[in-house]
């Protein structure tokens, strides 16, 4: 159970919440990871803080810290705690644009082509959602 | 690892009726184990036993590796809170101070914060406290006494939701600070979910599931959208419930699915839903017992 990479983390963190807790605990890290803000080099909260901030056991939480660490992405400082590992970011990154087409890309096609909505109008349709953010952030 | 608790054939018979049917169970030390079942369904006997306040019929219980029967030595390495736990005519402040002598581990410190965080007056008598601060008094004391096994029964009855969470923060971060096995009975499972490492679940006298608590996330999975589609997919599936409205139906499968399995579902216009520990622990215990049975363990 321990030896989950992070990409079937992501995997089936992407489907649902019957999954265990711990591998929602590895997720939840890995995504503040990825998105920078744990920056690497940077000290991860500890099982405890992680255990009182999601109301789960402590356990649990090492559990979730065990699954990062064995992927490397995490690197135990001894005595002081665990820390964001050099290159993370850039690991987690790539994985994640691997995963694209398949959780967000298929998905989004599915629906599309259930609703009679034709490929050029939900490219069309992207092309306003990224206008809007666009001017959104100017 | 040697087990905190270890139980085993445990037998109690109370008027002719077998209100604990061979139990055998070993609640490993240094974990959060909650059990669970419907009322009368044998947890507060068990517990009882454990904490040798009941005899048993038969079988053996161990606890930190000896009988707990007048066992003195056993007993203040050990707290029971029960839900109708009963007190001397006494006020709270006394009550904490006779617990105080009692376990060799009492935090005065922690029950001194538990009683603000409860907002409990150490100088009310226990006989005017509210059925929900008489609970908080069980659990204060609970924590408090920082025993090697800490056994809580229903602990917050009376307790609003707000202090239940309260319950919880407290009991983990105490928990993570001083480590000890825990044994939480309750019936608010999903709320109480994340703090469980285990899952024993009782059903008239027997254990009927006993599993980690991880291994029940995504044991079962609710599938529902147009007959057909549900039909095609739960083929080879064990299924638990299937319900049906017109055209749509619902139906519960048990065991895990791999992404291949889920793919059908993707185009298929069916949703997939996990099943909460919750509705696990209620198929687990399989439909009500009638009446008469369960009123014998309460």
């Amino acid at each position: 159970m321990n030896k989950l990479k992070v990409s079937q983390v992501r995997e089936m963190a992407g489907l649902d919440e019957g999954i265990p807790l711990f591998v929602q605990v590895a997720e939840r890290l890995a995504a503040e990871i990825a998105d920078g803000g744990l920056a690497e080099g940077e000290r991860v909260p500890s099982t405890n803080e992680l255990a009182a901030y999601y109301r789960i056991n402590p356990a649990t939480a090492a559990k979730g810290i065990n699954v990062l660490t064995e992927e490397e992405l995490l690197e135990k400082r001894r005595g002081i705690g665990m820390f964001v590992a050099a290159g993370a970011r850039q690991r987690l990154l790539e994985q994640r644009r691997r995963r694209f087409a398949e959780r967000y890309i298929e998905p989004m096609v599915t629906e599309a082509s259930r609703l009679g909505i034709a490929a050029d109008e939900l490219a069309e349709l992207i092309r306003e959602v990224g206008h809007v953010r666009e001017s959104a952030t100017t | 690892m040697t087990p905190a608790i270890s139980v085993t054939g445990l037998t109690r018979r109370y008027r002719g009726q077998l209100t604990l049917d061979r139990v055998s169970v070993d609640i490993e030390a240094g974990s959060v184990t909650g059990l669970l079942g419907r009322n009368g369904a044998g947890k507060t006997t068990l517990m009882r036993i454990i904490a040798g306040q009941e005899f048993a019929s038969g079988g053996s219980v161990r606890v930190l590796g000896a009988s707990p029967a007048e066992n003195d030595r056993i007993l203040r390495r050990m707290v029971f809170v029960r839900e109708d736990q009963a007190y001397p005519d006494f006020k709270v402040g006394d009550a904490l101070r006779a617990a105080s002598w009692f376990y060799p581990g009492w935090s005065g410190e922690l029950a001194g914060s538990l009683l603000a965080d409860f907002a409990l007056p150490r100088n009310r008598a226990i006989k005017k406290l509210s059925r929900g601060m008489r609970s908080a008094l069980g659990i204060v004391i609970g924590l408090a006494a920082r025993a090697e096994v800490t056994m809580l029964d229903e602990p917050y009855a009376g307790l609003d939701a707000v202090a239940r969470q309260v319950f919880y923060d407290r009991l983990l971060a105490d928990y993570a600070e001083h480590p000890r096995t825990v044994l939480l009975s309750t019936h608010q499972v999903d709320e109480a979910a994340g703090l469980l490492e285990r899952v024993v679940v009782m059903d008239r006298g027997r254990i009927v599931l006993d599993a980690p608590a991880d291994d029940l996330r995504g044991a079962a999975t609710r599938v529902s959208g147009p007959v057909l589609a549900v039909e095609e997919f739960t083929a080879g599936h064990p299924v638990w419930d299937r319900r049906r409205m017109g055209s749509q139906e619902t139906a519960v499968i048990a065991g895990p699915l791999g992404e291949a399995d889920r793919a059908p579902a993707r185009t298929g216009r069916l949703t997939l839903e996990p099943l909460s520990l919750q509705e696990l622990v209620a198929h687990a215990a399989g439909p009500p017992a009638p009446y008469a049975q369960k009123k014998v363990g309460a």
